[in-house]
C-alpha cells in the first residue's frame, strides 16, 4: 500500500536531529513547526497497518494506526506542541534536540504495530528524557538522571526478555492482546509496569523530574507515562491485577504529597496519583473503564502539563520551587496564578473542567462492577487530590504567607501556551463529547447529571472545608525543608550498604592475602632461599637442639653455619656422605619403580 | 541552569512594604472564608431536597458526599502529618554523602 505519509516518529525523531544545524529564530521555528507538521503528516496516514518490512523472521510495523493509537498520537503532537512554545526560550541544543526526539521516540512506541518496534522507541524515551533531566547540569540532577538511566534500562531489559520469551513461544511478534498467564507475559507486564510508575516501582519518577530542567519536566511529565498506559491499554485491558495496582498507585502518593516541600514534586506524586485511576480504568476492562483511562490520559496529559509549566514560571522567575521559600506570588504573577488554578480545578474534576469529564468515567465503571473498595479509594483519592493538588499548589505558591519575592509575570510565550493549556481544560470540560468522539470504543456517556455534579462539588468543597479547618487550627502540616525518602531508599541508600558490605567483605580477604602472601610468605621464601643449604642445616640443629634439651653455645653453631655455608668450606667428608645419600636414594627409587 | 537567562537582576515593580494585595487585607480574607462557609452550608441544605440517582445505596444517603470528603481529607493529613513524616522525613542532606 503507497500512501503519501512518512511513518509517524519519523519527522520528529530526524528534525530533532536536524536542530544543531539551525541557530537562533531558525531553531525556534524549527522546533514550532516540527510537531504542526508531523501532525499534518499523521492526518494523511489511514487507518491501518503500514510501512511493513521483514525482519529476522519476523516482520515490523512502524504505523499501526487504529482509534486507540490516533487519540495518543493526536494528544502527543498537542503536548509536544504546547511545550515547544513553552519552552521557546530555551537556547541548549542538548535540551532541544532531547525534547523533539523524546516526543518522537514517544510517537513511534504507540504506532508501533511489532513488540520489536515498540522496543527499539522504548529505549529512546529513555535515553532522550535522561537528557532533559541532566541538561539541569546540577550535581543533583546529575545523580538524578543517572539513577532514572538505571532503573529504565532495567525495566526495558525486562521488557526485552518478555518479548523475546513471547515470541519464541508464540512464533508472532505482533503487538496486541496479551494477558497474564506466562512467564513471558509476566515481565512484559512488570517492564511496562516500570515506565508507569507502580508502587515500589516508582520512585524514579519523583526523584527525576522534579530535578529536570524547567522546561524538561513539563515534556517529561507528558509521554513515558501515557505511553506505557497505552502500552498497557493494547496488551492487558482487563487484568484484575491492574485493578488493585491502580488503587494503590491513587491512593499513596497523596500522603507523600501533603508533606513535601518541594511543589515540582509535589505535582510528581500527583502524577503517580492521576495515572492510578487510569490503570484502575484499563484493569476494570470494560467500554466505559478504558474510555475513561484514555480519555483520562488525555487530559492529564494537558492539565498536568499545565501545572508543571505554572509551577516552571514561577521557578524561572523566583528561582524557587519549595513552599517555604515562596507565598503570595499573585500580585507579581496573576495570570500564571490564574492557569495555575485552572490547572488545579480540572485535576480536581471540578464540573466544567476537564478531569471532571474524565475521571468519572472510571470511577462510575467500578461502581457499576460492584467493586466497592476500589470505589471508596478512588473517591478518596479523588478528595486527596483537591487536597494536595487542587489547593495545595496554587495557595502556598500565588497565596499564603507573603514571601517578599516580587519578582515579573511569566514571560509572553511561557503565558501563551500555559493559556492554550487551560483554555483546553474548559473547552473540553465544557464540550466533553468532541473528546469522547475521538475514544476507541462508542459509548452513550453523560458526565454532566445532577446528581453527579452535586455528588462531585459536596466531596470538594467539604474537602477544601477540611483544609481551611485545618490550616487555621494550625494543624496542618507545616512546610518543613526535608526530603522524605521514599522506595528509592533501596537503591539509594541500600546499594550504598552493600557497597560498604562488598568493600569491608572482600577488601579484606584482599588485605589478608596481600599481607598472608605477597608479604609474609614471599619474604619468608627469599630469606629461605637466600641461603637454603645452611637455613636447612640451622632448622634442622634447633630442632635437634629442642628436643634434645643440650644445652650449649648454640648461638656459635648457628654462626659457624652460616660462615661454612657462606665460604662453601665443607669437610670432604660430610659431601662424600651426602653424595651416597643420594645415590641410594636415586637406586632406590630406580628399583621401585 | 547555566544557559537559561533569569532575571533576578530586574527591579521589582513594588516595593515590599507597599500597597498590600487583594488577599492581604484582613477583612478581604474574612469576606471570602464567609462566602466559602455559606456556599459549603447550602450545598449540604441541598442535598435534604434533592435525592441523587446513584449506583450504590449510601450515594443517596444525606451527606455522604459531603462527610465523605471531609473525613478523608481529615484523616489524610493526620496520617500524613503523624504517622508518615515521623517515618519518612529526614534532612535535606540525607542522600548526600
Amino acid at each position: 500500500m503507497t500512501i503519501n505519509a512518512l511513518p509517524p516518529a519519523l519527522i520528529m525523531i530526524l528534525g530533532g536531529l536536524l536542530v544543531p544545524l539551525f541557530k537562533g529564530r531558525a531553531r525556534q521555528a524549527l522546533l514550532l513547526l516540527l510537531p504542526v507538521i508531523s501532525f499534518v503528516n499523521l492526518l494523511q496516514i489511514p487507518v491501518g497497518s503500514h510501512w511493513i518490512l521483514p525482519f529476522l523472521s519476523d516482520q515490523i510495523v512502524l504505523g499501526r494506526v487504529d482509534k486507540l493509537s490516533l487519540i495518543f498520537g493526536y494528544i502527543f503532537h498537542l503536548i509536544a506542541f504546547l511545550s515547544a512554545i513553552y519552552a521557546l526560550h530555551v537556547d541548549d541544543t542538548v535540551q532541544n534536540i532531547a525534547g523533539t526526539v523524546y516526543a518522537g521516540a514517544a510517537l513511534g512506541a504507540i504506532f508501533a504495530g511489532d513488540m520489536f518496534t515498540l522496543f527499539a522507541f522504548w529505549e529512546l524515551l529513555t535515553i532522550s528524557a535522561t537528557f532533559l533531566i541532566l541538561a539541569r547540569r546540577t550535581e543533583r540532577a546529575l545523580g538524578a538522571g543517572f539513577r532514572y538511566f538505571m532503573v529504565h534500562v532495567a525495566g526495558g531489559l525486562c521488557l526485552l526478555a518478555g518479548i523475546i520469551m513471547h515470541v519464541s513461544q508464540t512464533g508472532s511478534a505482533s503487538f496486541g492482546l496479551i494477558g497474564l498467564g506466562t512467564t513471558a507475559s509476566w515481565l512484559i507486564f512488570i517492564g511496562i509496569g516500570v515506565n508507569c510508575a507502580w508502587p515500589i516501582l516508582h520512585p524514579w519518577l519523583t526523584d527525576a523530574y522534579p530535578e529536570a530542567t524547567i522546561t524538561g519536566t513539563v515534556f517529561l511529565s507528558a509521554f513515558t507515562t501515557k505511553t506505557a498506559i497505552y502500552a498497557l491499554a493494547r496488551a492487558f485491558p482487563g487484568t484484575e491485577e491492574l485493578i488493585f495496582i491502580g488503587a494503590a498507585m491513587a491512593a499513596f502518593p497523596i500522603f507523600y504529597a501533603v508533606i513535601e516541600n518541594d511543589l515540582r514534586r509535589v505535582l510528581a506524586y500527583s502524577l503517580i496519583n492521576q495515572v492510578g485511576f487510569m490503570v484502575v480504568g484499563i484493569g476494570i476492562g470494560t467500554a466505559l473503564s478504558i474510555n475513561g483511562a484514555i480519555a483520562h490520559a488525555f487530559n492529564d496529559i494537558l492539565f498536568k502539563g499545565l501545572l508543571f509549566m505554572t509551577m516552571g514560571a514561577v521557578m524561572y522567575r523566583t528561582g524557587k520551587i519549595n513552599a517555604t521559600d515562596l507565598g503570595g506570588l499573585y500580585k507579581s504573577m496573576p495570570w500564571t496564578c490564574a492557569f495555575c488554578i485552572v490547572g488545579a480545578a480540572s485535576i480536581s474534576a471540578f464540573p466544567l473542567f476537564s478531569g471532571f469529564v474524565s475521571k468519572s468515567m472510571v470511577m462510575e465503571a467500578a461502581a457499576l462492577g460492584e467493586m466497592r473498595w476500589v470505589w471508596f479509594i478512588l473517591l478518596f483519592a479523588s478528595a486527596g487530590v483537591f487536597h494536595h493538588a487542587g489547593i495545595k499548589i496554587p495557595f502556598f505558591a500565588f497565596f499564603s504567607h507573603d514571601s517578599g519575592i516580587r519578582c515579573k509575570e511569566a514571560p509572553p510565550h511561557m503565558l501563551l501556551a500555559m493559556g492554550i493549556s487551560a483554555a483546553l481544560c474548559i473547552l473540553i470540560g465544557c464540550f466533553p463529547q468532541y473528546l469522547y468522539s475521538l475514544l476507541p470504543y462508542t459509548i452513550d456517556y453523560q458526565p454532566y447529571t445532577t446528581s453527579h455534579v452535586l455528588a462531585q462539588t459536596q466531596l470538594l468543597f467539604f474537602s477544601a472545608l477540611a483544609f481551611t479547618l485545618l490550616l487555621l487550627a494550625g494543624i496542618y502540616p507545616a512546610e518543613i525543608r526535608s526530603i522524605n525518602v521514599d522506595a528509592d531508599w533501596f537503591y539509594r541508600k541500600g546499594c550504598r550498604q552493600i557497597y560498604r558490605f562488598s568493600r569491608w567483605a572482600f577488601d579484606g580477604i584482599n588485605e589478608w592475602a596481600d599481607r598472608t602472601f605477597a608479604q609474609q610468605f614471599a619474604r619468608l621464601l627469599a630469606q629461605f632461599f637466600e641461603d637454603p643449604g645452611a637455613n636447612l642445616q640451622k632448622y634442622g640443629y634447633r630442632l635437634l637442639v629442642e628436643t634434645s634439651g643440650i644445652e650449649g653455645q648454640h648461638e656459635q653453631t648457628a654462626g659457624k653455619i652460616s660462615s661454612r655455608s657462606r665460604s662453601a668450606s665443607y669437610p670432604v667428608g660430610i659431601g662424600v656422605l651426602l653424595a651416597v645419600m643420594l645415590l641410594a636414594l636415586t637406586s632406590m627409587l630406580l628399583f621401585l619403580m | 541552569m547555566s544557559r537559561q537567562p533569569i532575571d533576578f537582576d530586574e527591579k521589582p515593580p513594588i516595593g515590599i512594604d507597599e500597597e498590600l494585595g487583594m488577599f492581604d487585607k484582613p477583612e478581604n480574607v474574612k469576606r471570602l472564608l464567609r462566602i466559602f462557609y455559606t456556599s459549603v452550608v447550602l450545598l449540604l441544605v441541598v442535598d435534604i431536597f434533592y435525592h441523587k440517582h446513584a449506583i450504590f445505596a449510601w450515594e443517596g444517603y444525606f451527606g455522604f458526599y459531603a462527610v465523605y470528603g471531609f473525613v478523608a481529607c481529615v484523616i489524610l493529613v493526620i496520617v500524613a502529618k503523624y504517622v508518615l513524616r515521623p517515618m519518612v522525613m529526614r534532612k535535606e542532606d540525607h542522600y548526600d554523602d
